[in-house]
């Protein structure tokens, strides 16, 4: 194994602790008194940047090779982009449904 | 065999001609193929666990009334679910770095804590199931309106939960391997890439199941 650069113990426990302080913020913004799509907006961006921390440190990919990353990471993106399709048929449903009621 | 450094370098005879073969000399990635082999797994993995989720926002999306069932108590036992897999996640780092530096008994001993909060997170989410199942909810109905929801939970929450439980199971015969001395520091570095992942998992379940189905007051 090549660990020519690694993530110490202070780097660990830095993100351990921000990941719990992430959550905690969620937790908090959970019981706070906003429109559904403002905060489901706010939470998938705290869960992306938490499991960015994740991959990067944890997963340790931050100190591979760039040819790693590059191969896993942005397919896997453009894939979850391509999966939105289904949300138009979705909204049209909900539309449909109280045009009925 | 190969004795330079290019890794196209050696040559070997076939049919009368000096062809060249790989020598083994340079690795794209620079990381062993097991790993390279269970990152090709977690992108896959990643595809499927976004296919379920999608599925549920289509359904919240299109329904009227998306049941939000969670007391406070729901919610302070999926922080908690939270909290335990996360320091799972910091044990398994703990247990990656001793075997990388050969101390066997360190690295057992981390790899049995990690899978330990597995098991926990895995008796916290059982009582949870089984709450929701006393309270009457089916996979197509349930006592608060959008059939659908008990489907999507329990899909959701149940493919997770088989993998963290399949990841106990490994983390554990890693555990047993590594301490007889018959598996190498890479197979718990690998082992690892897939805790960490099912705890990344969780971080979008968290707050899509949970927190956005909280009972307000």
């Amino acid at each position: 194994m090549e660990h020519a650069e690694t993530a110490g113990n202070k780097i660990i426990f830095s993100v351990w602790f921000g990941l719990l302080g992430l959550t905690v913020l969620e937790l908090v913004l959970a019981y706070r008194d906003l429109p559904l799509e403002t905060m489901l907006s706010i939470l998938m961006v705290l869960s992306v940047i938490k499991a960015a921390m994740i991959i990067a440190y944890f997963m340790h990919l931050r100190y591979e090779r760039a040819s790693l990353f590059v191969t896993l990471i942005p397919s896997l993106v453009f894939v979850l982009i391509m999966m939105t399709v289904i949300f138009a048929d979705s909204s049209r449903l909900a539309h449909m449904r109280s045009l009925i009621q | 065999m190969s004795h330079s450094s290019g890794p196209l370098s050696a040559t070997a005879v076939h049919d009368g001609r000096d062809l060249p073969v790989w020598g083994g000399g340079a690795l794209p990635y620079a990381v062993p193929s097991k790993k390279l082999g269970m990152w090709l797994f977690i992108v896959s993995d990643a595809i499927t666990f976004s296919a379920v989720i999608f599925a549920y926002g289509y359904l919240r999306l299109a329904a009227p009334a998306w049941p939000r069932p969670f007391e406070t108590a729901s919610i302070v036992n999926a922080t908690v679910m939270t909290f335990v897999l996360l320091s799972s996640s910091v044990a398994m780092v703990l247990a990656v770095r001793a075997s990388s530096l050969g101390k066997v008994s360190g690295a057992v001993g981390w790899l049995v804590a990690t899978a330990l909060g597995g098991v926990i997170f895995d008796i916290l989410h059982i009582r949870e199931w089984l709450g929701l199942i006393a309270e009457g909810v089916r996979p197509f109905s349930n006592p608060w309106g959008t059939p659908m929801f008990g489907a999507a939970f329990f899909t959701m929450t149940g493919l997770h939960m088989i993998h963290v439980t399949i990841g106990v199971v490994y983390l554990l015969i890693i555990a047993v391997g590594f301490g007889r001395r018959k598996l190498s520091a890479v197979d718990v570095e690998v082992s690892g890439l897939y805790w960490h992942f099912v705890d990344l998992v969780w971080m979008f379940i968290f707050p899509l199941v949970y927190l956005l189905s909280a009972k307000m007051a």
